[in-house]
């Protein structure tokens, strides 16, 4: 068992390069081009009507829980605004990091800035680091985006349900991106000529956190925080919970995302704040499908996937132990049976890469 | 340069793309949506994945790899995470058939 170095500059990244397997050639279904065509055709209306739905009910929410604090009673709609901003700003930044979420670029450009601003992501650097994360899913060393290393730092994964670690590196990274500039480890995946704009990004979010602070300050009153900064925190438990699902327990160092990725079906809350990112092997393997499209773009290609856990409590019985097995085994994952329709996994090569 | 015949103009689908190799090379030969075509260099310039499987909108190609954007009339990146341009060639119609100039 070799331990693995996730650092984007340690010896397994220069192994994933050497051996072929960070420019390797993913896994695809087989779905005729017309079928595809029109799974990927854009629209606008379908995120339209989220973001109204979803701006409409944080501005609801948000008002509540003003009116009625500093009362516990205004506990539960802080609850459910802090899981829109906390959780559902995540898929929505992922989607649009995508520029899948609408057909017009702009609308897609302004979502994806405040939901970078929500999430404490910078809007640049993050743009770059999953596009990393989509071409080398899970290769160690290469990926800048696991969720779950191995072995799992269960503390970490338990507090991350609160936002702790994330917000710890990301307030500390913000500051050194303000002031200092772009971090040797991001020089790796974002090209020369996006470091200005990273650099501008933080200070803007950097100011935008200082006048809130100051502003509770002034008042003597967390209420500002609640609106602006805490809910990164106290609302991020979804995306956790969700995000976990995405891969954990499952293989690494592969190049086939039904290996790596898992879809699970959810109920339509969950959905929406997770934008339909449930449907995660489809998702990976065709990035250019909009999340309004990926049910049916499942019905196309689940004769060649592992079946879909059917809810999230089932995703989770399957993968937590798989994640404490880690904790002695980090070489252990779960591997998913495939359907007799489904064309094979490929063995040779990924026995082969293992070998290197 | 002589011209190359790559397709027929009815073996691409209007706003659609197909991919054209040629000596060691690869292309991407596009229909627009007012049936004109346009021909660039077949690999995105980020990570140099095939465009053929990408999507056309207007005048513009998505990578299906991290939805860069181009303009394939000028080869202009639109989106990142592409920073360089695609190369472009010339393209005649003549007698039904695509021709490029590479
Ligand atoms: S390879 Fe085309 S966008 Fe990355």
């Amino acid at each position: 068992m070799t331990k693995r170095d996730y650092s984007l500059l340690g010896d397994d990244a220069r192994r994933a390069v050497d051996s072929g397997l960070a420019a390797a050639e993913w896994y695809h279904t087989d779905v005729p081009r017309k079928t595809m065509k029109a799974l990927m055709t854009r629209s606008d209306q379908p995120a339209i009507r989220d973001t109204i739905i979803l701006f409409g009910a944080m501005i609801a929410l948000a008002g509540i829980g003003i009116a009625l604090w500093p009362s516990w009673w205004s506990a539960p709609f802080w609850l459910a605004y802090g899981t829109l901003y906390g959780s559902a700003m995540d898929s929505r930044w992922h989607e649009c990091s995508h520029g899948t979420a609408f057909k017009t670029r702009w609308m897609n450009d302004a979502l994806y800035q405040i939901a970078s601003f929500c999430m404490m992501r910078n809007a640049t650097t993050w743009r770059w680091s999953h596009a990393r994360h989509h071409s080398e899913t899970y290769i160690v060393g290469r990926d800048p985006e696991i969720a779950v290393m191995r072995p799992p730092a269960f503390i970490k994964l338990v507090l991350n349900f609160v936002g702790v670690f994330d917000v710890a590196a990301a307030l500390p990274r913000m500051v050194y991106n303000a002031f200092v500039g772009v971090h040797p480890e991001e020089k790796t995946f974002i090209p020369e000529t996006e470091w200005p704009k990273v650099v501008r990004t933080a200070r803007i979010y950097v100011a935008i956190y200082a006048a809130t602070i100051g502003l509770a300050a002034w008042l003597g009153s967390l209420l500002p925080l609640m609106v602006i900064g805490l809910p990164r925190l106290y609302g991020a438990w979804h995306h956790v919970m969700t995000g976990l699902l995405q891969h954990g327990g499952l293989a690494d160092n592969v190049v086939d995302h039904r290996l790596n990725s898992r879809t699970v079906i959810m109920n339509p809350i969950s959905r929406f704040i997770y934008w339909n990112m449930n449907y995660h092997v489809e998702h990976h393997m065709f990035p250019m499908v909009p999340y309004h499209a990926l049910p049916q773009l499942h019905e196309t290609i689940k004769h060649d996937l592992p079946a879909a856990n059917r809810s999230i409590a089932e995703a989770f019985a399957e993968m937590w132990p798989a994640l404490v097995r880690q904790l002695r085994y980090e070489d252990f994952f779960i591997k998913r049976v495939l359907p007799d329709t489904a064309k094979p996994y490929r063995e040779d090569f990924h026995a082969a890469l293992a070998a290197e | 340069m002589p011209w190359i015949d790559a397709c027929a103009t009815d073996d691409i689908e209007t706003e659609d793309l197909i991919r054209f190799d040629h000596a060691g090379r690869t292309f991407a030969i596009y229909r627009s949506p007012e049936d004109t075509f346009f021909c660039t260099d077949g690999l995105c310039t980020h990570e140099h994945v095939h465009l053929e499987d990408g999507l056309v909108q207007d005048f513009e190609i998505e990578c299906p790899k991290h939805n860069a954007t181009f303009d394939y009339r000028t080869g202009e990146a639109l989106r990142a995470p592409a920073c360089v341009n695609l190369k472009t060639y010339k393209t005649r119609v003549e007698n039904g058939r695509v021709q490029i100039d590479i």
